[in-house]
């Protein structure tokens, strides 16, 4: 029954969002305000619907109906209650219907948060949005029904893949969908005012908003999966490249690049139609990146079905959606207008500049990834890009963006003067440089990498400390006071910025220090590994409520001390069959502690897999920096007060 | 100068600076690209010396060796058609077992013996490596049942 009642409501669900795409759009194409509320109403109701759709299949995985083909294909009796719940994004079918809710959270979030908007506005962005929701519920309704009923129903189910079976499981999808789907509130607002044929500062204001709450949530997504990888697939990597991957870094490439470019219309009405061409390209590549990970083009943990119906109906979608979209654009663009001039030297060209670097980074990813799946289309071999490619392309060419971040927080808008801006960093230059030598030295080991990823994160340490100095000079206050005081989206960007250098100091130290060994070792044997000495005490059975482990026993010891005891597993599922490594971490600031267990390799001897990473753990935290420093430039409070609020001062 | 020189030339030198980005981005593209051979392609010399290359198929039965005292290990890739001794140093992924699909990456010996730096296995029980599966079917022998059936029987629970 609940599975039926499931099945109607996502059927009212995409009739309510065709209602609502038709009376908004019509509405306001004839101003008529009771076809437009309609259209919100039914906004409103396409929400509670798909909701409903949501937690019936929720119940479902709760109730254990194997009698539900998707619940009996995902989830077993077994299974603990946490994962039988994140199961229900566990395949296809159900992390397409957490898609459509996440888009219907994200309709009704800007139903209620948009009083302030112009209603003819509000209902040309509600249509749009509406229009992506029949597209992904028909998609639903006609090719991936997750309430299709098995008969006769299963005794137990399949089990969810154990490499999902972990907390990540539980965050990572609906936390990163919230920054995938948000960006079709921005593509919706860039709809909007093209349909309009009008740009103001005042859009801008209005779409950063949503454009940076959707990053945020992109930018935590991405670090929540990386930390995943890193600690549950067994060999201590954070990062493959992996085209799954890739399809979630180039939105947020582009995001990134819009967030910029959407504070430059906002201050000073340029960028315009670059800024309306970004939010079409990052809501396209979110649905790429669907694409890619849902149709069964791509292999990996995240691909679950090879259907080619399927494949083909969201390349189909993306086709209308892109295709419709720059028509508009063509037409429309000349109405809206390039906007502000600025000169050859100033904030604005920084920015532009910067821009046009995030867009060629995700343009050399876009290669990598699609390049190897074109070719296999076209039945021209199978050839693959590895990690290398990205390593030896990306580098080069996100530095001078780096570089250019240190000096567009000083440049003035409009005009600036570049001899002034030397003077003026010069010290932060010198000190950057000298220290960037000197320190891999004291690490025992100099190489030009490590040099210049030190250089690039203490450039971007230096130049918001200037910055920060030169904003409390005249202060009044105690030091801590005055920051305190500084407006907050330039608090915010200090803080993001700062989370960049963060990250690039971890990343430049995992490449450049890791220590990374694989051996053999029997109870009682112990190895010396960057200084610690790691001694196998044993192993022991452990049983789980779905899987029986073998538990190493190993402590670790510095110069005699006790440093860690470490318990890596090695498990067996028991449903199928499949063994799954869980590695012991032993985290800290400065390094972490990386074990995991291979495979028996005589009566006694394991095959030990053990690294030092040092600063790994700076990766992660430079991320969520970001995503805090995108949350502070929220709170500022010209985002919230209706009236025409008195400006801050920072981008 | 005067100003529209200037921004012509500011031109010209964003242009130029993206050309060259867009070369060594190509250059670098075509560099690090892996190429995929099938052990039957192997064998008949269509596989290139000193560069890495992937190839795939199936483990062989049986063929899985260790060595004593290190992590060395050996086993065959078959296409069934043809096979190919590989041997590789360090661990394994969690998912691979004699009889199933595998993709390795690495160069192959003067000796004819590939020698892989990097092993991959498949992420689930049912699922075959793609490449695995198209070295298989280019033998003319891709066994049709890569998956169990989806749903335990009922009986087989009893």
């Amino acid at each position: 029954m609940i599975p039926e009642l499931g099945h109607f409501a996502l059927i009212l669900a995409l009739l309510l969002s065709a209602v609502q795409a038709g009376f908004s759009l019509t509405g306001a194409a004839r101003a008529n305000p009771v076809w437009m509320s309609a259209g919100l109403s039914a906004a409103r109701g396409q929400f509670v619907f798909t909701g409903i759709a949501f937690l019936c299949l929720g119940y479902a995985f709760y109730a254990n109906d194997f009698s539900v083909l998707y619940v009996a294909s995902n989830s077993n009796s077994a299974l603990p209650l946490q994962y039988r719940l994140a199961a229900i994004w566990g395949g296809h079918e159900g992390s397409m219907l957490l898609w459509t809710t996440t888009l219907a959270l994200w309709t009704v979030a800007v139903t209620v948060f948009s009083r302030h908007l112009p209603e003819v506005f509000r209902a040309r962005l509600l249509g749009t949005m509406g229009l992506i929701s029949i597209g992904f519920l028909a998609f639903i309704l006609f090719s991936s029904n997750p309430f299709d009923r098995l008969i006769p129903a299963a005794l137990d189910g399949r089990d969810l893949n154990p490499l999902l079976q972990d907390a990540g499981m539980v965050y990572h999808p609906p936390v990163l969908y919230m920054g995938y789907v948000g960006f079709s509130v921005a593509f919706g607002f860039a709809i909007a005012a093209l349909l309009g044929g009008e740009l103001t500062p005042e859009w801008a204001r209005w779409t950063r908003t949503w454009t940076t709450v959707a990053w945020m949530f992109l930018t935590v997504g991405i670090a929540f999966g990386s930390k995943w990888a890193y600690y549950e697939l067994g060999w201590g990597g954070w990062w493959f490249w992996d085209a799954v991957e890739n399809a979630s870094f180039m939105p947020w490439l582009v995001g990134t690049a819009l967030i910029h470019s959407l504070a430059v219309t906002e201050k000073r009405d340029a960028f315009k139609l670059w800024t309306v061409l970004l939010a079409i390209f990052a809501f396209s590549l979110s649905l790429l990146g669907t694409f890619l990970v849902r149709s069964g083009v791509l292999t990996s943990v995240h691909a679950f079905a090879t259907d080619p119906r399927r494949g083909l109906f969201i390349l189909v979608f993306l086709g209308l959606v892109v295709g419709g979209a720059l028509t508009l654009f063509a037409f429309r663009a000349p109405r809206v207008g390039l906007g502000g001039k600025f000169g050859m030297v100033s904030r604005e060209s920084f920015l532009l500049t910067n821009n046009v670097i995030l867009i060629a980074a995700a343009g050399a990813v876009m290669l990598g990834t699609l390049y190897p799946l074109f070719l296999d289309a076209l039945g021209m071999g199978k050839i693959s890009v590895g990690p290398p490619y990205f390593d030896t392309v990306f580098v080069p060419v996100m530095m001078p963006a780096i570089f250019l971040m240190g000096l567009a927080i000083f440049a003035r808008w409009k005009n600036a003067d570049l001899p002034a801006l030397a003077i003026r960093l010069k010290w932060a230059f010198a000190v950057s440089v000298v220290t960037a030598l000197l320190l891999p030295l004291v690490m025992g080991k100099w190489t030009p990498l490590v040099a210049l990823g030190l250089l690039m994160a203490l450039w971007i340490i230096t130049t918001a400390l200037i910055s920060l100095s030169d904003r409390l000079k005249k202060r009044e206050t105690g030091w801590l006071r005055s920051i305190i005081g500084l407006p907050s989206a330039y608090q915010g960007m200090i803080v993001a910025h700062l989370g960049v250098a963060v990250f690039i100091v971890g990343v430049t130290m995992v490449k450049g220090y890791e220590v990374e060994q694989d051996m053999r070792m029997s109870p009682g044997d112990t190895v010396q590994v960057g200084g610690y000495d790691f001694k196998f005490d044993g192993i022991s059975e452990l049983p789980g409520p779905n899987y029986t482990a073998a538990l190493g026993h190993f402590s670790v010891t510095r110069n005699g001390k006790p440093v860690a005891e470490m318990k890596p597993e090695k498990r067996m599922y028991t449903v199928q069959t499949m063994p799954m490594t869980e590695a012991a971490i032993s985290p800290g600031l400065f390094h972490d502690l990386y074990l995991s267990l291979g495979e028996p390799v005589s009566d006694k001897a394991w095959a030990v897999r053990i690294y030092i990473k040092p600063f790994v753990q700076w990766i992660w935290f430079g991320c969520l920096m970001m995503a805090a420093g995108g949350l502070l430039a929220l709170l500022d409070p010209r985002y919230r007060r209706r009236n025409k609020a008195q400006e801050g001062d920072a981008a | 100068m005067k100003p529209r020189h200037k921004r012509l030339a500011f031109i010209v030198a964003g242009l130029a600076a993206l050309a060259i980005a867009a070369a060594l981005v190509l250059n670098a593209f075509r560099s690090n690209l892996v190429f995929f051979y099938t052990p039957t392609q192997v064998a008949n010399g269509e596989a290139p010396k000193n560069t890495s290359f992937r190839i795939g198929g199936l483990v062989e039965q049986g063929s899985l060796k260790r060595e004593e005292n290190s992590l060395d290990v050996h086993f065959a890739v078959t296409d069934t058609a043809k096979r190919m001794e590989v041997v590789y140093s360090g661990i394994l992924p969690d998912l691979f077992k004699e009889g199933k699909g595998v993709v390795a990456q690495g160069k192959l010996g003067e000796d004819g013996i590939f020698r892989a730096d990097n092993v991959l296995a498949k992420h689930d029980e049912n699922y075959m490596p793609p490449e695995a599966a198209e070295a298989l079917k280019q033998a003319g022998a891709l066994n049709e049942k890569t998956g169990k059936s989806l749903v335990t029987p009922q009986s087989e629970k009893q």
